[in-house]
């Protein structure tokens, strides 16, 4: 590529045109100007693609970029100024960090003269994100730019994903030079190969020798796209399938094997297969104590084989048998020809007692709820009119709290990268944020957003964002008036004290609606359910916000309480 | 905490890391340790044969089976090239250590002698105080404090554990030997 001379803010612009990036979310300020302005120079040229969307907080540029990289599986890039822009840009960071998201968070920074004297809306944001991105960077010479930029997208995208930071300082902005892009990265202790090649000799055996044997799905398989890879795997071992909140539809959950979400909101019958497993092959999947419950009482017969990209997860909490390291795309295929040539050699192990046993739990402890004409809304009716309405192929975002795990529950995801939720950090307010995100990365699609009151009101001034760009995303809020997930677990462990839960004053949600230009909408019974909804899901060119009235008290059931076993689950009998 | 390892026995293990020599790099590998509760007894950092990378020598207090997961927690810091434990039959360790001892100087010939036999030197004298360095294990270095104590240590400063493997094996990855 031929040098051109250019200053860092234009060189950056160039770099993530070259990176191929579709949107930048971001709010500019003093220590971010001179990218903002080479924006405007490079928005008004001929044929330039980047489209920069105004949010009007940085934590939804943060949160609304992990959402288009979820729904997408591209790269998610956030702007924020220095100081404040930084920090508020922390909370998305640190959420793509747990939930492993690709983002490229670039912000300003003081001079370079100034760094280090407490300067005007100066913050050591390398320091503060240390600890919640892959890797990140304070650019301290011009020269350095295009390279760290270029490391920064490939950091985010390859081995386990995750967030990175870069943090140019104004004058390095301004600085100039001949810009010239690296075509190859070079970071010498990034993704060592594994010392060991893959037992999947042992992993098969464990596979052939097990009676009672469950899949295990995370994220990961999310991450790594290899749904027909898992789908051809779980049928040729045939045992039944359970998944995290951000394994939701890697695998079909109308699929007869499927069991969906297991732990402290999954079904009775998925924990209890899991439980009693005496095979847990794990697949992209990290054992978070949402879904282990009580680690040392968790699946105590189980044999573990676990297949992560991420060593540092093999046996971190639940010692693996078998760990397998590497990418599932390529490890998964030739672990299934392992397999398959064991069953071939040794024939079939004997799953039909097994899958007898998990039915029979299926059939006693279904997921249930019981709407009573006249009474009001239940949360989980609500999520399951949605699914109906929406014939199950809406791409759903949620925000943190009850609602999601009633979405969790209810919506039925076939698809991959069809549910969109904060897992891992549970940030409350994500909703809003994930759907602009969701709907700019995949237009096309009908996205809606499934939040809380509570959550709601936590990022709910960009609505303004989704008005400007005219994002046809639906928010369906089943309001409680309460911070719900908090509440259920007052009422349960804490006897009773509403300890600053209610949110006895909640605005109007349909003015705040019109106030920000959207169509507002209000359902008060089960008769205006349906009809509200599909007013709401109408096809329409800007956002429609939906408060939907719900049962004040109804919990999420079944729940393993923090702390106790899996198959101790109260509730949802 | 509730972890596989529940219940196992503590000690010390060396964990040996190759690093790019890179600002805040110090920072990234101490801020992971303290943030994931796993306790630093000593770290020691200085340069290597090769100018862009730096050695490190960490000593942590762990069960075994921590000192895994915290190798390939280290393992995935970017500016991290190689990292190993290495096992206390397989490595030579050395730590150094000053004490400045206020004592009259009719006490300087006895604690000479007392130097020598611990391989020690004296390396500063005034008229009432005088500075013992010493180099050797950390068991020898604590033995000789203990004698020196009799005489008024007054500060003491120790480098903690660097360590290298017996024999051939290298940390450094062979595209950088």
């Amino acid at each position: 590529m031929a040098k051109e001379k250019m200053t860092g803010a234009q060189a950056l612009l160039r770099c993530l045109e070259l990176e191929a990036v579709e949107y930048v979310f971001g709010v500019p300020g003093g220590a971010i100007l001179p990218v903002y302005d080479a924006l405007f120079e490079a928005t008004h040229q001929k044929g330039y693609h980047l489209k920069h969307v105004l949010v009007r907080h940085e934590q939804v540029g943060a949160h609304a970029a992990e959402g288009y990289a979820l729904a997408t599986g591209k790269v998610g890039v956030c702007f924020g100024t220095s100081g404040p822009g930084a920090t508020n840009l922390v909370t998305g960071i640190a959420d793509a960090y747990m939930d492993s998201v690709p983002l490229v968070a670039i912000t300003g920074n003081v001079p370079k003269s100034l760094i280090g004297t407490d300067a005007f809306q100066e913050a050591d944001i390398t320091g503060i994100t240390m600890p919640v991105t892959k890797h990140n960077w304070l650019v301290t010479d011009v020269e350095d730019l295009p390279r760290i930029i270029k490391e920064a997208f490939y950091l985010a995208r390859t081995g386990r994903p995750g967030p990175v930071l870069v943090d140019i300082p104004k004058d390095v902005q301004n600085a100039t030079f001949e810009f010239e892009y690296p075509e190859t990265v070079n970071i010498p202790g990034y993704m060592p190969a594994p010392k060991e090649p893959p037992r999947l000799a042992d992993a098969a055996t464990l596979i052939r020798s097990a009676t009672r044997p469950v899949l295990y799905l995370g994220g990961g398989v999310r991450s790594s796209g290899s749904y027909a890879e898992v789908l051809a795997f779980a049928e040729l071992v045939g045992a039944p399938v359970v998944t995290t909140v951000h394994g939701k539809g890697v695998f079909p959950e109308t699929h007869p094997r499927c069991l969906g979400m297991f732990g402290m909101h999954g079904s009775r019958y998925a924990n209890y297969a899991v439980q009693d497993s005496d095979l847990i092959v794990a697949l992209g999947a990290r054992f978070d104590d949402r879904v282990t419950g009580k680690l040392s009482a968790f699946a105590p017969e189980a044999k573990v084989v676990h297949l992560d990209v991420d060593p540092a997860e093999i046996s971190k909490l639940v010692t693996a048998t078998v760990p397998l390291v590497g990418d599932l795309k390529v490890l998964l295929p030739r672990l299934h020809a392992e397999v398959q040539r064991v069953f071939e050699a040794r024939g079939r192990p004997d799953l039909g007692p097994w899958l007898a046993r998990v039915e029979a739990w299926r059939t006693k402890h279904p997921l249930r709820y019981a709407q009573e004409p006249g009474a009001p809304i239940l949360p989980q009716k609500a999520i399951d009119v949605l699914y109906e309405k929406t014939k199950g192929r809406a791409i759903v975002a949620t925000g943190v709290g009850e609602h999601q795990m009633f979405a969790a529950q209810w919506y039925k995801t076939d698809f991959p990268r069809q549910f969109i939720t904060s897992g891992g950090l549970g940030t409350m307010g994500f909703c809003l944020p994930a759907a602009i995100g969701a709907q700019l990365g995949k237009p096309g699609e009908l996205v809606i957003g499934i939040d809380g009151d509570g959550s709601f009101q936590m990022t709910l001034q960009d609505l303004a964002t989704a008005v400007e760009l005219e994002l046809p995303i639906k928010i369906f809020i089943l309001n409680n008036l309460f911070l719900g997930m908090v509440r259920q677990w007052q009422e349960l462990f804490y006897d009773n004290r509403f300890s600053q839960t209610p949110l006895k004053d909640c605005p109007d949600f349909v003015k705040l609606a019109e106030a920000y230009g959207c169509l507002g909408l209000r359902a008060r019974t089960l008769e205006e359910l349906e009809p509200v909804v599909d007013q709401a899901l109408a096809p329409r060119g800007g956002p429609v916000i939906v408060d939907i009235r719900v049962r004040r008290q109804e919990k999420v059931f079944p729940m393993v309480p923090a702390g106790a076993p899996l198959n101790d689950m109260i509730g949802g009998e | 905490m509730e972890r596989t390892e529940e219940a196992q026995n503590y000690s010390l293990h060396t964990i040996s890391l190759l690093v790019q020599n890179l600002p805040g790099v110090l920072h990234r590998i101490a801020g992971l340790f303290s943030r994931r509760g796993y306790n630093i007894a000593s770290l020691t950092v200085g340069p290597t044969e090769r100018p862009e990378y730096s050695r490190m020598t960490i000593v942590v207090r762990l069960s075994s089976m921590t000192v895994d997961q915290v190798v390939r927690q280290v393992q995935k810091l970017v500016p991290v090239v190689e990292v190993r434990e290495l096992k206390p039959q397989d490595l030579v360790e050395r730590e150094l250590m000053l004490v400045k001892i206020k004592t009259p100087e009719a006490n300087h010939s006895e604690l000479r002698a007392l130097a020598e036999t611990y391989e020690a030197s004296i390396v500063d004298v005034s008229p009432d105080a005088l500075i013992v360095e010493a180099t050797g294990n950390a068991g020898k270095l604590d033995a000789l404090e203990d004698r020196l104590k009799a005489y008024g240590i007054q500060e003491i400063c120790r480098s903690g554990r660097i360590a290298l493997e017996r024999g051939f094996k290298t940390l450094a990855p062979p595209n950088l030997k």
